[in-house]
């Protein structure tokens, strides 16, 4: 290939992998985690929850159908997670430089060098991927020409610099749902708004108890969740109350740390489409879409609350819930995007406690 | 859970077109999966080449037809508790419908185990598969079901041009194809008529992509999709005729998962329980699609998906047909995570079917929406590049993969004909038409593939010319960037040598250059790593033995087998002439191997077969058995042996090269495997050893020819040297025939000289299949063939033990074994044919391999040929047996041929020296008649009911058939026959009723009673050996099976199956198990 520039992807464990530069030619610091997703790169670059990471794609070519135009939806994008790439660099094994797809706007490569975000193609990605889960996720960095300093994405509050800084409103359903932006995929978003719903979009660190809402959503998003005190303080008022609330992946590690349940860090964490999880003491399974670092330990949950879903590999808590009140949450995405959707039954379920709540 | 204790499984026959040997992959599991739980299995499949139908496999196993008739016999005399259907492809299907139907399931309280029978039903039936699909929201597309002509043509009228017709309840696609306008819409409803009372006319979605999903339901409604499939071809070409990738390459994630959903609603709702296929057509320009149909049991598909995911497909629709649930099922791969959850690959896999077309004279050669394919491969690489180019020289046609294979020259009116009217060689095409300079959208235009394919294709093509451009260096000018780079894109080391070296000389040059570009390559350091199969992706550590080689890597995944180990090579590619009798050859040399305490290492890369399986082998290299790639794997292994003898023609090829580069070959020296091989050395061997052989000669000239020939005189037989299941072989009975032949003959085999040989009628051709321990026979196993010789030994049908053989002729085919195992120094396996004529012994051939005939023989004489053959290549000492006892077995086993030319539009439907068959059965009876009947019945032939149609032939098979038609008479029949025959016949005291031939256009004339089914067996004898007769007689084969009607071309077995129904009725057919003839 003409033109090609080499660039270095650096783990913090010293391992130094040489390989071709694609996207922004340029430098950039992370941590660096693998995905084991065969689809969807549009989408999961643009997950705020992959903010800071180096995300290592193991499906090994990709490229292939090239990344679609912006279209609008409400005031949302259409087929974007949110607004702009999140990830910090990608590492793949093969780029498909020539794309084809009756919707592609533009390759994946010139889509990145828009966002100014390097990737990195020509690596050994499975091997990389055995190191990871062996060692657990781990610093790194993307060097190109300029070296630049390794640095630990989880020591700041990613959800501070992903959520959006304004309330906002969508829809004018019936139901009056406060959904707590941590930096929440907007396939969230569309799943209410097909759903009878006005929603209300407030930033992570907003006081929702001051205002008035029929149910209460807790997005996901990146990073350590001991992070967002302010979401869990405001959290916990609402957890005294009886109105609905549910919560997706960093919202289920929320309502667990409002609850007075821990949250630890996962070895290499769980990035891929085909997490199979099981609906506690029943025989239903259903395969989800996951991205997260963090877990809930399910040793420390109060007497109140219950496994609501477990992870089939390696039995982790996929979800929670209350004994007793309309409170639940997942770990899991069922609003997908990418991924399957088998578990987007749980949206209906929300409003159908938040309808049960309003007509008692 | 309710278990069941006894549970019979219904096989799928012998291997056929659109039916092959996946099933007897997926059935093997499901017995291994119902093994586990104590249960008792009962087995009916008559292919007795298969691995399902060994020994400890199946607790009793019946090599009886999968017909209603004798399941319901089975059932009677078994009582088992329940039944699985799915396992055994279409046929078995078909039979359980039936039996349904009937009430005999009912009748004798035998439960269907999995996906209920009604749900099949539901699929099946085209009409109230659209209802129920209507009935959830989901789209099929725009059809009508008929069962008249008059609706046919109506329902075309309304739907519009193009159409695809569709017969109901019919394997592969059969009876299907598009209609343009209403002329071809009739002539194509008439014919899918003839296989099903009802048809399908539907919208064509010509140029839509094709795209596949493998759904797993359990009985509590959990449900996924084990893995996608994405079809090269877009629809319009059967899927089994397709080149297929999984996963999907151009399918955005919406995409993906709205089809992903759409499976799992509608296999919800269709409430099947167990393995199914989804095929959908997308629109390429939206998200629009279209589900074009269910399979509601496991198919070649599933075989694909399984191997191409490592996900045990089949083993895990057994269990859940006995009511687990999928979370309580262990993923068995990795043996920690469950069953409930869907692989993640980090690989691509592309599978390419193989055509024999050219086997066949008059077939159609354009591929579409029914199958024609014999086999497939499935290629795995880190890149589409690497493993297209992988999977093409898998194919074994002689390519070298997409570039740098021989030049042609093609004009762009062929080059555009072959783009947008589909066949076997359109992939090379699209070479030709890059070597043209056609743009991507040219090509796209004319083929409608998938830009993204072609763009792939492009970079092969583009990376092929950078190596061949501006290298005046050759080899030491090769950059490393370069050559790993085109080997990433699959370039093999001979691909690298001809582009950089040019085509060598005319003997062995591109051999010799690929090992300059093989020390090169290994000197700068550019080696494939070996990466394993997991089924997600590295996410979890794994302990699975399921490898492939890349070059995108730069670690193994795993270290060399450390205590000692042997590897065996696998059959490879099934075609005509190699399938499942070579898989069951490898898979029992590998059980062997362990038993004897050795770790056992597989390479093959044919995803429809056992030996492929994950749990056969201790390592299985899903590879190409090629010699670079067998090196690969050595090199890294270091085996303390390699075993080529027991996969067929493909790895005895590799003896020689591989003995070169200092393999640890075991067996008989690769030098004498030439002497045998090269037909020079070996005629010249027989005539020192005094063994008669038929006349031959090498021919040089038309001249050197023509003096031969007035010496032997015509018939005389012509092939190529290193020929498999006759390749180019045929019969020429004059000059004519004999110049049109050497043109195409020379054109197949330029590196080996054409030998040409007396052809001897009226000769009885005896097989022996034996295993020889330092040129001792330790073993062996003597057969006969029904028909004389000149039916390939593939086609002929044979009894085993012997039933027209002379003791004292066996006694001198043994001498002259024993002759040739000494000469040869034989260790290890060895087939010889021989001519028996007047007492008078010739060969004709040897083996130095394992044979087609080996499962047969060692399954019927109780003797494992393999198993003895493998302890002897392991250099075990071992003892030799009581061959001898040869005539005493009290029961006789009949291997027949299968034939699938229903398939074949237009082929010639008659047996031949070059093998047309694509499968076998082999069954038991006391009596060679029964056995005969029961094998004949196994592959599709019915007992006439009223009417056969005898015409005769040349005058020998005239008075060969005079008292069949005698007995026909005095049972009944209406004996009808062509003008001569029944001259012939009157003039010998034989009523006959006369029909006109097809061009005498007069009534009664033949074509026009078959087409009305007024006669229930056609018996034409062709009237000369030579290929291309597409006369009167070949219109009346050609309508007898375009009409299903029963058809036999050889007065011999025409003969003694008319012996074995005159005398039998199916009452008297035997209901016993192999092991009952086993304890007799």
């Amino acid at each position: 290939m003409e033109n090609t520039k080499q660039v270095k992807l650096i783990l913090e464990d010293g391992t130094e992998i040489e390989g071709t530069s694609f996207g922004a030619f340029t430098s950039v610091a992370g941590e660096v985690v693998f995905s084991t997703a065969m689809t969807g790169y549009p989408e999961n670059l643009t997950d705020p929850s992959f903010a800071g990471q180096i995300l290592v794609l193991t499906y090994p070519m990709v490229g292939n159908y090239g990344v679609p135009g912006e279209e609008l939806y409400e005031s949302i994008s259409k087929i974007f997670e949110s607004d702009k790439i999140h990830i910090a660099g990608l590492v793949v094994n093969y780029y498909s430089e020539e794309h084809s797809h009756w919707n592609a706007a533009k390759s994946l490569g010139d889509w990145l060098a828009e966002y100014n975000i390097p990737g990195i193609f020509g690596v050994d990605t499975r091997m990389l991927t055995k190191k990871l889960r062996e060692k657990g996720a781990m610093l790194g960095k993307i060097v190109a020409g300029e070296d630049i300093e390794l640095h630990d994405p989880n020591q700041d509050n990613l959800v501070a610099q992903v959520s959006q800084p304004e309330v906002q409103h969508y829809g004018s359903g019936q139901h009056k749902i406060v959904l707590v932006d941590c930096g929440t995929k907007t396939n969230i978003i569309r799943c209410f708004l097909e759903r009878d719903v006005e929603l209300i979009r407030v930033p992570w660190d907003y006081d929702f108890t001051k205002i008035d809402y029929d149910g209460l959503f807790l997005s996901n998003g990146p990073g350590d969740p001991k992070m967002c005190e302010a979401t869990i303080g405001h959290l916990q008022t609402a957890l005294q109350q009886d109105k609905p609330i549910f919560g997706i992946c960093l919202g289920n590690q929320l309502m667990s740390l409002a609850a007075g349940a821990d949250t630890f860090k996962l070895k290499y964490g769980h990035r891929s489409h085909n997490q199979p999880v099981l609906l506690t003491g029943t025989k239903r399974s259903f395969i989800t879409s996951q991205n997260h670092g963090f877990a809930v330990d399910t040793a420390t949950l109060p007497a109140e609350w219950t496994m609501l879903f477990e992870n089939l590999n390696d039995g982790t808590c996929e979800g929670i819930k209350h004994k007793t009140k309309p409170f639940f949450s997942t770990q899991f995405h069922p609003e997908a995007a990418g991924g399957p959707e088998d578990t987007e039954y749980l949206f209906d379920d929300f409003l159908t406690a938040v309808a049960d709540y309003k007509n008692r | 859970m309710n278990k069941p204790n006894k549970v019979l499984i219904l096989g799928s026959g012998a291997l056929k077109i659109g039916e092959a040997g996946e099933f007897d992959y997926s059935g093997s599991q499901a017995l291994k999966a119902l093994k586990e739980e104590g249960i008792r299995t009962i087995l009916i499949n008559p292919n007795i080449a298969t691995v399902q139908t060994s020994d400890n496999i199946a607790d009793d196993v019946y090599f009886l037809p999968v017909t209603p008739f004798f399941v319901e016999e089975v059932i009677k005399k078994e009582q088992p508790d329940g039944i699985l259907v799915a396992f055994g492809g279409q046929t078995a299907l078909n039979c359980a419908v039936a039996l349904y139907r009937g009430g005999v399931f009912e009748k004798y309280g035998v439960k269907v185990l999995g996906t209920p029978v009604q749900s099949i039903i539901d699929t099946e039936d085209r009409d109230i598969f659209k209802d129920k699909l209507d009935q959830i929201g989901v789209f099929t597309a725009r059809s009508v079901a008929v069962t008249t002509m008059e609706d046919a043509l109506a329902a075309g009228e309304k739907i519009g041009f193009p159409i695809i017709v569709r017969a109901a309840f019919a394997l592969g696609g059969l009876g299907s194809g598009f209609a343009n306008n209403m002329d071809e819409l009739r002539t194509l409803a008439q014919k899918s008529f003839t296989t099903s009372d009802q048809i399908l006319v539907e919208e064509s979605l010509k140029g839509w992509k094709e795209v596949e999903y493998e759904v797993v339901r359990d009985q509590y409604d959990n449900c996924i999709t084990v893995c996608n499939m994405e079809n090269f071809d877009p629809i319009g070409i059967h899927t089994g005729e397709s080149i297929v990738v999984a996963p999907s390459q151009t399918l955005s994630n919406r995409e993906y998962h709205k089809l992903r959903s759409i499976g799992i609603k509608t296999i919800r709702h269709l409430g099947i329980v167990g393995e199914c296929n989804i095929q959908y057509a997308l629109d390429p320009v939206s998200e629009d699609y279209r589900v074009i149909e269910v399979n509601a049991r496991l198919s070649r598909s599933s075989a694909l998906a399984s191997k191409a995911t490592g996900y045990p497909l089949a083993f895990v629709a057994a269990k859940l047909s006995l009511g687990y649930s999928l979370s309580e099922l262990k993923n068995s791969v990795t043996q920690t995570t469950s069953a409930f959850f869907e692989p993640a690959l980090d690989y691509v896999v592309v599978k390419l079917p193989r055509w024999d077309l050219g086997k066949f004279e008059g077939v159609n050669r354009q591929i579409g929406s029914a199958m024609k394919s014999v086999g497939e491969v499935m290629a795995i690489g880190k890149s589409f590049e690497e493993a297209i180019q992988k999977g093409l020289r898998m194919l074994d046609t002689g390519k070298r993969g997409f570039v740098a294979n021989k030049p042609e020259t093609v004009d762009t009116t062929t080059i555009d004909q072959l783009l947008s009217e589909p066949n076997e060689e359109r992939i090379f095409a699209i070479n030709l038409a890059f070597e043209a300079g056609y743009t991507l959208d040219q090509v796209h235009e004319l083929t409608k593939i998938d830009h993204w394919f072609l763009q792939r294709l492009s970079t092969i093509f583009r990376l092929g010319n950078q190596l061949a451009e501006g290298r005046a260096n050759g080899l030491d000018g090769l950059e490393t960037s370069l050559l790993r780079e085109v080997k990433k894109a699959g370039f093999s080391d001979q691909q690298i040598a001809v582009k950089l070296l040019g085509e060598g000389d005319a003997m062995h040059g591109t051999k010799a250059d690929e090992l300059l570009v093989r020390a090169r390559r290994k000197a700068l350091g550019v080696l494939p790593v070996i990466k394993q199969i997991d089924t997600l992706a590295a996410e979890f550590p794994a302990k699975t033995n399921y490898l492939y080689s890349t070059y995108h890597g730069t670690e193994n995944d795993l270290e060399p087998e450390t205590d000692k180990s042997v590897v065996v090579l696998g059959s490879g590619v099934y075609r005509i002439g190699s399938s499942v009798e070579f898989d069951w050859c490898g898979v029992n040399a590998v059980q062997t191997a362990a038993e004897e305490g050795y770790k056992t290492i597989i390479i093959n890369y044919n995803p429809e077969t056992v030996s492929t399986d994950y749990d056969v082998s201790d390592r299985l290299y899903f590879e190409e058995l090629s010699f670079e790639r067998v090196m690969d794997i050595l090199d890294f292994e270091q085996p303390e042996g390699v075993i080529l003898s027991t996969g067929g023609q493909i790895p005895n090829n590799l003896a020689t090269r591989l003995a070169e580069a200092k393999a640890p070959i075991l067996g008989t020296a690769p030098a004498r495997i030439d002497e045998a091989e090269n037909r020079h050395k070996f005629s010249s061997i027989m005539d020192e050893l005094g063994i008669a052989q038929p006349r031959w000669k090498e021919l040089t000239s038309l001249e050197a020819m023509n003096e031969f020939v007035r010496e032997v005189g015509f018939p005389v037989l012509i092939r190529p040297s290193y020929v498999l299941s006759g390749a180019a072989m045929n019969v020429v009975s004059n000059n004519f025939e004999l110049e049109a032949f050497l043109q195409t003959a020379v054109e197949v085999s330029s590196e080996y000289p054409v030998v040409v040989s007396e052809f001897i009628q009226e000769a009885k051709e005896i097989e022996l299949d034996a295993v020889a321990d330092h040129g001792e026979i330790v073993s062996y196993a003597i057969s006969e063939h029904v028909e004389f010789a000149g039916v390939h030994s593939g086609d002929a049908t044979m009894y085993y033990p012997p039933q027209r053989v002379y003791v004292g002729t066996i006694r001198k085919l043994k001498i002259i074994a024993e002759k040739i195992a000494k000469r040869y120094e034989i260790s290890g396996p060895l087939n010889i044919q021989f001519l028996e004529k007047n007492g008078e012994i010739r060969v004709i051939e040897c083996n130095i391999r394992a044979s087609r005939s080996y499962p047969f023989v060692s399954k019927v004489s109780g003797n494992n040929l393999i198993k003895k053959a493998t302890q002897v290549l392991l250099g075990k000492k071992v003892e030799r047996d009581e061959s001898e006892r040869v005539y005493d077995l009290p029961f006789v086993g009949v291997k027949a041929p299968q034939f699938s030319f229903t398939r074949l539009p237009g082929a010639d439907p008659v047996l031949r020296v070059d093998m047309v068959s694509t499968g076998e059965v082999g069954c038991l009876g006391d009596t060679a008649e029964e056995a005969l009947l029961k094998s004949m019945l196994s592959v599709g032939y019915k007992i006439p009911q009223k009417s056969v149609l005898i015409s005769g032939g040349p005058i020998i098979s005239k008075v060969a058939l005079l008292a069949p038609a005698a007995l026909l008479i005095k049972k009944g029949y209406t004996v009808y026959a062509t003008q001569g025959t029944h001259r012939f016949f009157a003039e010998n005291g034989i009523p006959s009723s006369l029909l006109f031939w097809p061009d005498e256009l007069q009534e009664p004339n033949v074509l026009t009673y078959l087409k009305e089914k007024k006669i229930d067996l056609v018996i034409n004898i062709p009237k000369n050996l030579s290929k291309g007769e597409l006369d009167n007689d070949y219109k009346i084969r050609r309508t007898a099976v375009d009409f299903g009607v029963g058809l036999l071309t050889n007065a011999r077995l025409a003969k003694a199956f008319i012996q074995a129904f005159c005398s039998l009725e199916m009452k008297d057919l035997k209901i016993k198990s192999w092991n009952e003839y086993k304890a007799m």
